[in-house]
């Protein structure tokens, strides 16, 4: 192989390998993302109900209803702004809606639903935040719309709007 | 001067990193400092004192208490929060390209190099 052609080669893996880098790379997410979760089974979890005081699991959840699983603490603000869309979710029959209080004094929990009204079905406890790692949440608010096969829909991080409860009121009644 | 001095020191000992001020194994920080904040900006949750990051340590923590290694540490973590959560890629076919290539590349470079020497010596 003469020098050329050996050069030639050398410049033409050159120029592939920084292809090779740019293609994978820019294909790669960068960011925390939940779309490789939709369509994905929720995981196993243990979170403690406030009313029973009994230990939820996987299993325990009914598989005629959707299901929203809705992250919040009474110190969140978000949670507030979000609230009231949480309370017409609460008006559809097919859903049920699992609160799940995070890192949250229970006392400031329950004042929180007296004063702004309680849109849970089941209220579930979450005090060190480690439960909540198992359904992939790094910040509340967060809610996680799962089906009756408790196959994840949709995640919507941030807190949920309008345009939001109109999204999850059409998914879940069509 | 030597007061300035003597107050910087105090100041720096007194803001030395979150991990080294508890006591977390050695396999602790190895794995805290390959997990990427998810919420911070370009810090590990070793660098970290973000609620995040604190959740994280404690579930690494009791990962390692249950007997969980450091790989399926990170197959935990990137199970719920993606790959993008764990510094060092893992090893799998989407980023077999980009493991392999750089040692191909140094390969052909090594090569390109020594035929390279072997002529010049060989024209002298």
């Amino acid at each position: 192989m003469s020098k050329i052609n050996f050069t030639a080669y050398f410049i033409l893996l050159l120029i592939i390998f920084v292809f090779m880098i740019f293609f994978f790379g820019l294909k790669n997410n960068q960011k925390y993302d939940t779309r490789d979760n939709v369509g994905k089974q929720i995981s196993e979890f243990e979170l403690t109900s406030v009313k029973s005081n009994n230990i939820l699991t996987k299993s325990d959840l009914d598989k005629s209803n959707f299901k929203l699983f809705n992250f919040w603490a009474s110190w969140c603000p978000p949670c507030k702004d979000e609230h009231p869309f949480l309370m017409k979710l609460n008006k559809i029959d097919k859903l049920k809606i699992y609160g799940i209080n995070f890192k949250d004094d229970t006392k400031s929990a329950k004042k929180f639903l007296v004063n702004l009204g309680d849109p849970y079905d089941h209220l579930l406890l979450d005090e060190t935040g480690k439960s909540s790692v198992d359904f992939g949440i790094y910040g509340i608010p967060e809610s996680i719309l799962i089906d009756k096969n408790l196959i994840i829909i949709k995640r919507y991080i941030g807190p949920i709007n309008n345009k939001d409860y109109e999204e999850i009121n059409s998914l879940v009644t069509k | 001067m030597k007061k300035i001095i003597f107050y910087l020191l105090i100041l720096n000992l007194l803001s030395l990193n979150s991990v080294m001020s508890q006591n977390f194994s050695q396999l602790e920080i190895k794995i805290f400092k390959n997990i990427r904040c998810l919420v911070c900006q370009g810090q590990s949750i070793a660098d970290s004192n973000s609620d995040f990051a604190q959740t994280i340590k404690s579930v690494v923590s009791d990962k390692i208490s249950q007997g969980k290694n450091e790989k399926e540490i990170y197959n935990f973590l990137s199970s719920k929060y993606g790959d993008w959560i764990v510094y060092k890629p893992s090893l799998n076919i989407p980023n077999l390209m980009l493991w392999v290539i750089p040692y191909l590349f140094v390969i052909f470079g090594v090569m390109f190099f020594l035929k390279n020497l072997r002529k010049k010596r060989q024209n002298k």
